[in-house]
């Protein structure tokens, strides 16, 4: 175990050194699960859709006890009302499943300029991480734009590029978040 | 985990300190072992929308969601605490509007959730879940009880310090934090694999809240200071490819 200083501190926040992260562990339902947040745009938007998940740990066991996030910064698709905020957030249910009832985001410009192709931003909480997880998802149907995509095209290791394609269900999407092992989704340093 | 710097970051936008956020996979810790990922993290020059985010105001915060220490036949049981302090980026600088939730064990160190089976008695009048909004000088207040200690079986009689998990939004996705407050000088520290994980001990003392007599209120409540930093600033010109709603 790491050597501890208990020595007592006078100040918190000195030298506005950053706050580290910590794990949001097994009871964030007291505060962080409202029903509502699922609900990125209400139901009967024009162009609405599903978006499920699942999340598995390394054993390929459902992970019960996360909490997926999703951010489009954008959502103005003409359809869509201007109340759209973008921010998206369920918990994981006994069987690890989870859901955001969105719409697609339009492309976005990327940090160089480029243009990125649509995607929502994404992170992970759960017991077992001292930090949250960030990926993005990107849609399996959206070919011609994930092929110029920056990020998509510049993955160390491309033949993982498929981890972050939602793909098209009868409501909606699909995506897996894998956190360990096989077929492991591709995890971001922001 | 080392990352390479990706190309093309924005002004402003900086990483913590190597040795403030724990590594993922961190043995003392078990629950690490089957969830962490296995892979190094991908270096990602941050877009659209890592670089916005929600931001929420007081649309999510009611009268009284501060106030954690009275429930709906009385006061909570307990030591009665005033928890404050400000939210700032990493030039010091006040960041308002910020949402923060947070949750917490009730005095005898037990939640009040269906998962957590440590038989310490409920408080009828303590469900342990708050929120509040910072305002133009990036200040917060709650109002609550000191959480109790608990155990758990991450190893041999091994028990949480008391902490507050606390959950905050700043300007952007960048800036999402999730971490713990704990109280100054708790003698169960130097076992704790979650607060111990962390590398650098100053980092991990910014975790540590401090008493201070002047948020103490006579005849009423103990008062502990905790500022908190996030990364940044992030307060970046990004050019938008079209008219988008970044959503304030
Ligand atoms: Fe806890």
């Amino acid at each position: 175990m790491a050597e501890f200083d208990t020595s007592p501190i006078m100040t918190s926040g000195a030298a506005f050194g950053v706050t580290p992260s910590q794990t949001v562990g097994p009871f964030l339902h007291l505060a962080l699960a409202d029903p509502a947040d699922a609900w990125v745009v209400p139901v009967g938007t024009v162009s609405g859709f599903w978006l499920r998940g699942t999340v598995t740990d390394g054993n390929a066991d459902p992970v019960t006890d996360a909490l997926v996030e999703t951010w489009q910064a954008s959502a103005n698709d003409a359809e869509v009302s201007a109340s759209v905020v973008g921010f998206g957030r369920c918990p994981t249910d006994a069987a690890g499943c989870w859901a955001i009832h969105t719409v697609k985001p339009p492309p976005t410009s990327a940090a160089d300029g480029r243009r990125a192709a649509p995607h929502l931003a994404v992170s992970i909480f759960a017991r077992g991480l001292l930090d949250r997880l960030v990926t993005r998802i990107y849609f399996a149907d959206e070919e011609e734009a994930n092929a110029v995509d920056p990020v998509l095209g510049e993955l160390p290791d491309p033949t993982r590029g498929q981890t972050l394609l939602a793909t098209p269900t009868k409501d909606g999407y699909h995506f897996s978040l894998r956190l360990q092992g096989e077929a492991e989704t591709v995890f971001f340093a922001l | 985990m080392s990352t390479p710097e990706p190309r093309g970051l924005p002004a402003g936008y900086a990483r913590p300190a190597p040795g403030t956020d724990a590594p993922l996979i961190s043995p003392a810790y078990r629950s690490t072992a089957a969830r962490a990922p296995s892979r190094p993290l991908v270096a990602l020059t941050p877009g659209l929308n890592e670089l916005t985010g929600p931001l929420f105001g007081m649309d999510r915060v009611r009268p009284g969601d501060a106030d954690l220490s009275r429930g709906p036949s009385g006061d909570a049981l307990g030591q009665r605490i005033v928890v404050a302090g400000r939210v700032l980026d990493a030039d010091g600088r006040p960041i308002p509007d910020a949402l923060i939730e947070i949750w917490q064990a009730n005095a005898s160190g037990r939640y009040h959730h269906e998962r957590d089976n440590w038989p310490a008695p409920l408080d009828p009048n303590f469900s342990g879940g708050g929120r509040t909004v910072t305002d133009e000088e990036g200040h917060y207040r709650f109002l609550t009880i000191k959480p109790g200690a608990y155990p758990w079986a991450n190893h041999v009689n091994a028990w949480r310090p008391a902490h507050i998990h606390v959950s905050l939004f700043g300007r952007s996705f960048s800036q999402r934090l999730v971490t713990q407050m704990y109280f100054p000088d708790d003698p169960l520290f130097f076992q704790d694999p979650i607060l111990g994980a962390i590398p650098d001990p100053a980092a991990r003392r910014r975790l540590v809240s401090a008493y201070d007599h002047a948020l103490t209120e006579a005849q009423w409540a103990l008062g502990f200071r905790w500022d908190i930093v996030l990364r940044g600033p992030l307060a970046v010109p990004f050019e938008p490819l079209s008219e988008q709603d970044h959503h304030g």
